[in-house]
């Protein structure tokens, strides 16, 4: 199974600013009343972007000007909480390929990678610069580059940081390890005969 | 050289290390449940792999079952969807299933414990943020996605890496009225909600080594609240004692293999830790959160905080967008908030003993006119221990609603969710906006007492007071 070497992602960006963003907040828990993943895209941010009756509410997402974006730029501690794999799943599925934030939830940040989706930490002035550009021009073509650990767009240049074993997985196309962890089974069975809870 | 119990569990568990650096960590037992596992099932499906252990997976139900219905199907179909969905995967597999049928479901992370089949020295995994409770048995236990969950099940390990140690002293003595559930608050107060981001985090200190098995469970259920991925507390004789006799406890010869085995993955005096950090249990009081998150909390004798006293700017955001969302003056009391729902339950606080220690105080008492109260234990077997000793009968007269074992309201994926801005006094573990099923509802996060007090004044109170708890 080849997977995508992800070195770069190159796009337009949306700002959902704000810090501590959950994953109750990203995709309600009602929404995962399901078996697939299947049509999660359409119910991210459901509760801060929908009034009850459906019809939309003040929200980046909402806003025509942001439409098409593939970036997701937002603030600390971003899908904290929950350690639901809907939130990333609806992230992408709704069609962004990368997130920007100060700094990102474990579990989430693990969820993502392993979707092929990076995580990239970059500071909060930078975050600031990027998200000024945006709202001034949406159309603005911003590229992550998760291999040179930077962002750039409109002739400026700022430092990212991707987790290194993030990087790795990422830029050699190893992001999900399944392929890699099956590969060890022999090596498993060896360790599980030393633990004797694990008897049949 | 001296290590701590995370580092001998991980070392016993590594297999390899991967390309990427992450360790291939082998996942003795995987508990599952059917919210995040039915698209691990269809991944393992679609790739033709198999489950390698299926005997280390343990499923049960815990998320959708309604708390009010016992015949299925559901009136909701999805929820009845899911059920089957689990059902039909845990067939499929050979995997054992604690169905309703068995008398032994609950939520997952209090039927792992009350089966023995949490032990000191393991690893665990589950698709459940909450799987840190765990660690109160000194066993290293992760929240995982669905993806892992189909690495877990096709290869009974995960890829992931080494965290950090942080080791948290709690000395002194807890005050009368003041519980396990009131410390992990303070703690993660103290420490912020991703103060924990990259660490296990240790529990210890002479308030650990008083706690029972249930206080452990709450405290460690909370790690992930303050960004920890663990949470633990080293194994010692009290571990030893609740798991003796246990049905997937060690019998025999093998029991005292085990215990012998167990208590040497207690952390070594004089090992590394990455960060220390101890705190006086004196000046932990009953604590309440005011915001949209477990860290956004005072004690019960504080006012709520002021926007305009912040002094970062970030703070005065996260509070001015709290308080926007709680309907919360800025400077008020806490105490005597009036609040309408008061939810007795979760994994965090839905014991024998929450209920027990509920009950000793209520009898005789009543809910205020106008608040609704519900009581749901964690799992048929907790059910099951307080009928026997009749505190669903102190706690029905006294107003609450007696349930059957569930997630219920914590996170409102069943029938049991707050309408248009209830304020719901609850012994769960999030407060996140929306939370409890209704997209403007609020919670407050307090102890099982606490919601006792609140359900009982009709606002949120001190249980101290009100129950006269030091005369006790």
């Amino acid at each position: 199974m080849a997977l995508e070497k992800i070195t770069h992602v190159t796009g337009r960006g949306v700002s959902i600013p704000g810090n501590d963003i959950d994953t109750d907040r990203i995709i309600p828990a009602r929404f995962m009343k399901c078996v697939t993943f299947d049509g999660l895209g359409e119910f991210l941010f459901y509760d801060v972007r929908k009034n009850a009756d459906g019809t939309d509410r003040p929200h980046p997402l909402n806003d025509p000007r942001f439409k098409g974006a593939t970036l997701l730029l937002s603030g600390a501690n971003f899908g904290c909480g929950s350690s639901r794999e809907h939130a990333p799943q609806a992230i992408q599925k709704y069609g962004f390929k990368t997130i920007i934030a100060e700094n990102f939830a474990e579990i989430f940040f693990g969820n993502c990678t392993t979707l092929g989706v990076p995580c990239a930490t970059a500071s909060r002035t930078d975050i600031a610069k990027i998200a000024a550009a945006i709202e001034a021009d949406p159309q603005t073509e911003v590229v992550v580059d998760v291999a040179k650990q930077e962002i750039r767009w409109g002739g400026q240049t700022v430092p990212a940081v991707v987790r290194a074993d993030a990087l790795d997985g990422l830029v050699n196309g190893r992001w999900d390890a399944i392929a890699e962890l099956l590969d060890g089974a022999a090596a498993v069975q060896t360790k599980a005969v030393t633990l004797p809870y694990l008897a049949a | 050289m001296p290590k701590s119990l995370f580092e001998k569990v991980w070392d016993a568990h590594a297999v390899r290390t991967l390309a990427n650096g992450q360790t291939q960590l082998l996942i003795g037992t995987h508990l599952i449940h059917e919210v995040t596992s039915p698209q691990a099932f269809g991944m393992v499906r679609d790739l033709g792999l198999k489950v390698v252990m299926p005997h280390r997976t343990f499923a049960t139900v815990d998320h959708i079952v309604p708390t009010d219905q016992f015949v299925e199907p559901y009136s909701d179909p999805l929820a009845q969807a899911m059920m089957d969905e689990l059902r039909k995967n845990c067939a499929e597999f050979g995997i054992t299933f604690f169905d309703r049928a068995t008398g032994k479901q609950g939520i997952v992370h209090i039927v792992g414990p009350e089966q023995g089949i949490t032990q000191p020295g393991t690893t665990i995994a589950c698709g459940d943020s909450h799987t840190s409770t765990h660690g109160a048995f000194g066993a290293v236990a992760f929240g995982i996605g669905t993806t892992q969950i189909r690495d877990v099940l096709a290869t009974q390990t995960m890829a992931l890496g080494k965290l950090k140690v942080r080791r948290i002293n709690v000395t002194g003595k807890l005050q009368p009225g003041v519980y396990a559930k009131d410390v992990i608050l303070h703690i993660i107060r103290v420490l912020g909600v991703n103060g924990g981001t990259g660490y296990a985090y240790e529990y210890a200190g002479e308030v650990f080594d008083r706690f029972s098995m249930e206080e452990r469970m709450t405290v460690c259920n909370m790690s992930i609240e303050g960004g920890a991925r663990a949470g633990y507390v080293n194994p010692d004789q009290t571990t030893f004692e609740y798991l003796k006799g246990r049905p997937y406890s060690p019998k025999g010869a093998a029991w005292d293999a085990a215990v012998e085995r167990w208590a040497g993955f207690a952390s070594d005096a004089g090992c590394h830790y990455d960060d220390i950090v101890t705190m006086d249990a004196a000046d932990i009081a009953p604590t309440v959160t005011w915001g949209i998150n477990p860290g956004q909390g005072i004690s019960i004798n504080e006012t709520i905080p002021d926007p305009a006293l912040a002094t970062a700017v970030d703070e005065k955001a996260s509070i001015e967008e709290a308080l926007a969302y709680m309907k919360l003056t800025p400077g008020a009391p806490i105490k005597g908030t009036k609040i309408n729902v008061a939810f007795l339950g979760s994994c965090t606080n839905g014991r024998l003993s929450d209920f027990q220690e509920v009950a000793k105080f209520l009898k005789g008492r009543k809910v205020a006119a106008g608040v609704k109260a519900i009581a749901v234990p964690g799992s048929q077997i907790v059910a099951l221990q307080c009928e026997k000793l009749g505190l669903d009968k102190i706690l029905a007269e006294a107003g609450f609603e007696w349930r059957a074992a569930g997630c219920s309201m914590c996170l409102a994926m069943n029938p049991d969710k707050l309408i248009g801005d209830q304020l719901c006094a609850s012994s769960s573990n999030r407060n996140f906006k929306g939370r409890q099923g209704s997209t403007t509802g609020r919670t407050i996060l307090m102890s099982p007492l606490m919601v006792a007090a609140a359900a009982v004044t009709g606002s949120v109170a001190d249980a101290r007071e009100v129950f006269s708890v030091s005369s006790h």
